[in-house]
């Protein structure tokens, strides 16, 4: 499966507080040490919820 | 593209103070899809806030901003709204700022349904101050000044405002994060004051004391507890034990006061 969105994460941003982990329905993302990592970018379906849900403005999700 | 939401926001102040999974971040992000919805002029919006956690949120936002005395945002919005009444008004803030210190503003606020939208960010507690109980603290929640459980009962927000006289009342949740922009948008087109309140999470004060380990237990809770008002039409008393309607709660029109106002101002001067 082909990614639908390109997923940045803007590091300086981002507390850690894996809203956008927990809530993927695809579970694109998982938590690092301290900042969110995109784990499976093949199984985003931009769906955009961890952007919308992200209360740092640390994600954004670039429609391919 | 990503939604492009650094346009609204003033340069240079990002990241936010609030804390890892608060939702009033979240809530922001809402009120700036909102804004954008209605094509608010961003040099003719003013946000104006009490003090508290919520009530940072227009130190980042780049249109006309206010950050006032505690719990006074209602009272001082409606001295913007009578001075420039083609201003866009919307206040925000907390439980604690809106309903206790700034309680009686608010009511008087929604009595006179003032053309303003009241985005209220109710997360149960008094988070910046370090953890008081407010009356939106649930009966038996514990906080720091309330280390047996609070005795007192809750305030509904949503409730009060219409008993108040408000004239458009909605309730959304910081998990539902797509609905909280067309809410507030429909809050800011809406004639007369507009009171949306947001349950939102507080996983710092409240969490940590109330048994949820973490920001997506609060999360969860969220999710769990909200019944949307077109489905809890069809549930019964007993499935809606324990859970809180979100939507659009109430909605009708009244003479709205800066208007009857110039009327009035009409019509002592003889015209």
């Amino acid at each position: 499966m082909s990614a639908k969105a390109e997923i940045e994460i803007i590091e300086k941003y981002c507390k850690g507080c894996s809203i956008c982990v927990e809530f993927c329905p695809t579970k694109v993302l998982e938590m690092g040490a301290f900042v969110v990592e995109v784990a499976n970018a093949d199984a985003c379906i931009a769906c955009n919820q961890c952007e919308l849900r992200c209360p740092d403005f640390a994600i954004k999700v670039h429609k391919l | 593209m990503a939604y492009d939401y650094e346009k609204s926001i003033r340069p240079g102040k990002l990241p936010h103070i609030w804390c890892p999974g608060c939702g009033h971040g979240i809530v922001m992000k809402g009120l700036i899809r909102a804004m954008d919805t209605c094509e608010l002029d961003r040099d003719n919006t003013a946000v104006v806030s009490g003090i508290g956690c919520a009530s940072r949120l227009p130190g980042y936002l780049d249109t006309c901003t206010l950050h006032t005395a505690h719990g006074r945002a209602a009272a001082f919005a409606t001295g913007i709204k009578m001075a420039k009444p083609d201003m866009n008004v919307i206040v925000v803030g907390g439980d604690g700022d809106g309903t206790a210190i700034g309680g009686n503003h608010f009511i008087h606020a929604c009595r006179r349904n003032i053309d303003m939208t009241y985005v209220i960010m109710n997360n149960s507690i008094y988070g910046m101050t370090g953890g008081q109980f407010s009356p939106c603290t649930p009966t038996g929640a514990k906080a720091s000044t309330t280390v047996y459980g609070n005795p007192d009962p809750t305030f509904d927000i949503s409730k009060l405002a219409i008993g108040a006289g408000a004239t458009f009342v909605a309730r959304g949740t910081a998990y539902h994060a797509v609905q909280i922009d067309k809410l507030i948008a429909e809050g800011i087109r809406h004639k007369g004051l507009a009171v949306i309140e947001i349950l939102d999470d507080c996983p710092t004060t409240y969490g940590r004391r109330n048994k949820f380990r973490s920001v997506i237990d609060m999360m969860k809770r969220l999710k769990e507890t909200a019944v949307p008002v077109t489905a809890a039409a069809k549930m019964t008393e007993e499935q809606l034990e324990g859970k809180v309607l979100t939507g659009v709660l109430y909605n009708t029109e009244k003479p709205e006061y800066t208007e009857q106002y110039a009327k009035l101002i009409k019509r002592a001067q003889g015209a």
